[in-house]
């Protein structure tokens, strides 16, 4: 989330655009390849990272080994 | 153990005149609904009010009861690193923003349970049920979630039975265990049931749930195949699809297809089964998965929907405040008195034990920061309650009359209009019936009388609203079966998702016994622990719908026994907690609303036990009908034989496991208690095992808005509004390094 600072009422849109497009990323969980990437080369910049494909199997793999992660309830 | 020491967030700061003025105003604002709720007899009032009082009492309740909790209470420390900091992975620990965890938070709890509940309860009136939603929540349901969140991220996210076992013993986490299995049995088939019930002999409803089958899979397929992760857009396209299947299949019930769409109920069982099956054996990517985002982005769309529309809709409550089935106890809908069934009916909204499973699981791995345990534990939980009150709204809006002629089971109000009318008539209340007609024909059903579990009511009540606001009643029939679609989306995934989480339980306890069964990938296995899990909640549901006495009748008791069961084991393990970190002053926090929870739950499956009167107790059902066998008479409901002999099966079925339920409450109550008086006795030999203090390295704010102090600490570790990873390296200099407190 980048604050552009922006005093116009059209910034201000965009900026609300942009914003909800950021929550909606991250609550649907769109952005959590982005967060992998970001935490494997935060801590070695060159780290090898899996590709999006693979990352996506994986996760979905975690929860189908684990069916309690990610419960809704009733 | 000694109290732990405040934490230096916990400042003590006076109110200003002007909050003085504002939360005045507040209190002012809900004591004025709660008065005209309360007052009024007789005459009809705007829902509005029910909307002032519950806002109102949910604002003063999170700015100060969960304040006291937060500070005074649980002492959350903003200092202290929460495992998503500590064990940070970037895929299940991590720091995330307290507005997205609040959204996961909220999308986790509530579902459909919220919108069944109220709906039932609304046969004693309004009054009752809103008095339990609100006042529930404050003092137990939202506390609940909220100290199960601190503890749980205290113990780097260990689940409710992790910490039963560790905690209270082998004895309670065991009586945990089972009472989690047993909840998920008749959790899946009451819900299955509520759908049953809304899509027999409904072509319209059929198709358009049907559809989201071909829909999901859809969507599986494009995110594993074609664009892995983009999961906005093919929700939005998948949504889109939605929307015209729920108009494609008002062109279906109209065309000569519609025959091959009406099913019967027990049809209908069979194909839930099926379904429930297949959907927990195939991988998670093709429909478990996809149908989790579809049900996801319409239930937070609905409700968002939903409340605009109240909110410009200010529909009129039409039913009484308090109906004569409050204190007589033989209402249709579900049989008991106020105390302690309407506490029992509704669970979701008010207090649900099934949230601490999720406040115990998911949640805390990815608390940013201590402080937001309240926003996110309580506040999420008050949101769910709203959601309730709105529901107990769509249910006050429409007739009285029609309310009982769609919520009594078939054996009392007939299967045709005049029949209902009559019957109707003799609750106390009036409805033609060209109105009951007229009602189905508007919706384009061909009947709406007892289509009992809440559902279709509350979609009668939605549709209204909706109607109000945009389309006027050329609409109703679409938002009719807009909400059905909504509340069976959901339902569908939670039967999904909880015949496998079911099924995971199961393969895990069996493995115990014969080892490749813990293995996912162990086909044989999988398939006979899944074929177990659905086939217990299938023969609830096979049983609900064949039942003469009406399914949702002689079930949803158990379901709501159930989830407060959960409830006790989660205040249990919550209090004992409070009690062993040296909390004891404050243990009736979560001791109180214990105490009720166990003296609802306790005289709830008493009655179901032991009550004399066949439309309360089990046994006393069984004794009556098992007589009616033996002296070859047919009591009504029952038609015939074999129905007698259903109605005796389903007794002794039920209040077995009634008893089973009160067994294991008692188990529980008594294993805390026992290491609650060792705790106080022997303060020295307390072991906990909460994760050591770590300093946390991240700012930010606890709220939704920071505040003027938090605004200023943010600046001074060069961080955004939305807070982070502090930038200077060093510990602030406003904190300071805490020494030998803890």
């Amino acid at each position: 989330m980048s604050g552009a600072v922006a005093a116009r009422p059209g910034g201000r849109l965009r900026r609300a655009a942009h914003w909800v497009r950021w929550y909606v990323r991250e609550l649907s969980g769109e952005a959590a390849y982005d967060r992998y990437v970001a935490h494997a080369r935060s801590c070695d910049p060159d780290a090898e990272v899996l590709t999006r494909r693979a990352f996506e199997r994986r996760r979905t793999d975690a929860r189908e080994a684990d069916p309690r992660e990610g419960f809704r309830c009733c | 153990m000694p109290e732990p020491s405040a934490p230096p967030n916990s400042r003590a700061t006076g109110l200003t005149p002007r909050s003085i003025v504002i939360w005045s105003l507040v209190a002012l604002a809900g004591a004025a609904g709660w008065a005209v709720l309360a007052l009024s007899r007789g005459e009809e009032i705007s829902a509005a009010w029910m909307l002032a009082a519950a806002l109102g009492s949910y604002a003063i309740a999170y700015r100060f009861y969960s304040r006291f909790i937060a500070h005074r209470v649980l002492k959350v420390d903003k200092t202290r690193a929460t495992p998503a900091e500590r064990l940070d992975n970037g895929v299940d620990f991590h720091p995330t923003d307290r507005r997205v965890l609040f959204g996961h938070h909220f999308a986790a709890v509530a579902g459909a349970g919220p919108l069944v509940g109220p709906v039932l309860a609304a046969q004693m009136g309004y009054l009752p049920g809103t008095i339990w939603i609100i006042v529930g929540v404050i003092f137990a349901g939202a506390v609940q979630d909220m100290v199960t969140l601190f503890f749980s991220t205290r113990r780097d996210g260990r689940s409710l039975g992790q910490m039963a076992r560790d905690e209270i013993g082998p004895f309670g986490g065991a009586a945990a265990l089972i009472a989690v299995f047993a909840i998920m049995i008749i959790l899946l088939a009451v819900l299955a049931l509520v759908i049953v019930n809304a899509l027999a002999h409904s072509p319209w409803g059929v198709f358009s749930i049907g559809m989201t089958i071909p829909i999901a899979l859809f969507m599986g397929v494009y995110l594993r195949v074609l664009r892995p992760g983009r999961v906005t857009e093919v929700s939005v396209v998948g949504v889109a699809l939605l929307l015209l299947a729920i108009v494609a299949g008002g062109w279906v019930a109209e065309s000569s297809l519609a025959d091959t769409f009406t099913l019967e109920p027990g049809t209908l069982v069979i194909w839930m089964i099926v379904y429930g099956f297949l959907a927990s054996v195939l991988p998670v990517w093709m429909l478990l998965a996809p149908r989790d985002y579809l049900s996801t982005f319409m239930k937070v769309g609905t409700i968002v929907l939903l409340a605009v529309g109240v909110f410009v809709a200010l529909p009129t409550l039409k039913m009484p405040a308090v109906t004569d089935f409050a204190s007589r106890g033989d209402g249709p809908v579900f049989a008991g008195s106020m105390f302690p069934f309407v506490f029992i009916t509704i669970a979701c909204g008010a207090l649900s034990g099934f949230h601490s499973l999720v406040s115990s699981g998911t949640t805390p791995k990815m608390v940013q920061k201590e402080t937001q345990i309240r926003m996110i534990g309580y506040g999420a939980m008050l949101t769910e309650s709203f959601v309730a009150v709105m529901a107990m709204i769509t249910a006050s809006i429409i007739d009285p009359g029609l309310f009982f002629a769609i919520n009594s089971p078939a054996g009392v109000v007939g299967t045709t209009v005049q029949s209902a009318s009559e019957a109707v008539a003799n609750f106390g209340f009036t409805i033609s019936p060209d109105q009951l007609a007229k009602a189905a024909a508007d919706v384009e059903e061909a009947s709406l009388l007892s289509r009992t579990g809440g559902a279709p009511t509350f979609a009668l009540g939605m549709s209204e609203i909706f109607s109000a606001v945009v389309g006027g009643t050329a609409m109703k029939a679409f938002w009719y079966h807009f909400a059905i679609m909504f509340e069976a989306l959901f339902i569908l995934t939670t039967v999904d998702a909880g015949t496998r989480v079911g099924r995971f339980m199961l393969q895990d306890t069996l493995g115990n016994v014969y080892k490749p069964f813990k293995q996912v990938s162990w086909k044989p296995g999988v398939w006979f622990a899944s074929a177990v899990v659905v086939g217990g909640w299938g023969y609830f549901l096979w049983v609900g719908v064949h039942d003469p006495l009406g399914g949702i009748n002689q079930l949803f008791p158990l379901f709501g026994i159930a989830n407060q069961l959960l409830a006790a084991v989660a205040l249990a393990v919550c209090t004992t907690l409070l009690v062993k970190s040296g909390r004891l002053k404050w243990a009736w926090v979560t001791g109180v609303p214990l105490a009720w929870d166990v003296a609802v739950t306790l005289t709830a499956s008493w009655q179901k036990i032991f009550s004399d009167d066949p439309r309360v107790g089990f046994f006393a059902q069984r004794d009556k009908y098992q007589a009616g066998i033996d002296s070859g008479q047919v009591l009504p409901p029952a038609k015939s034989m074999d129905d007698m002999h259903t109605v005796v099966t389903n007794s002794t079925v039920d209040g077995v496991l009634s008893a089973l339920f009160a067994l294991l409450i008692v188990v529980v109550i008594a294993d805390a208690g026992r290491v609650c008086y060792r705790a106080i006795r022997r303060p020295a030999d307390v072991k906990l095992s909460e994760a050591p203090y770590t300093e946390s390295r991240i700012v930010a704010p606890a709220g939704l808005f920071p505040t003027a102090e938090e605004k200023a600490e943010l600046v001074a570790a060069g961080l955004g509004p939305e807070g982070g990873v502090r930038k200077d390296g060093g510990t602030g200099d406003e904190v300071p390094a805490q020494a030998g407190s803890r």
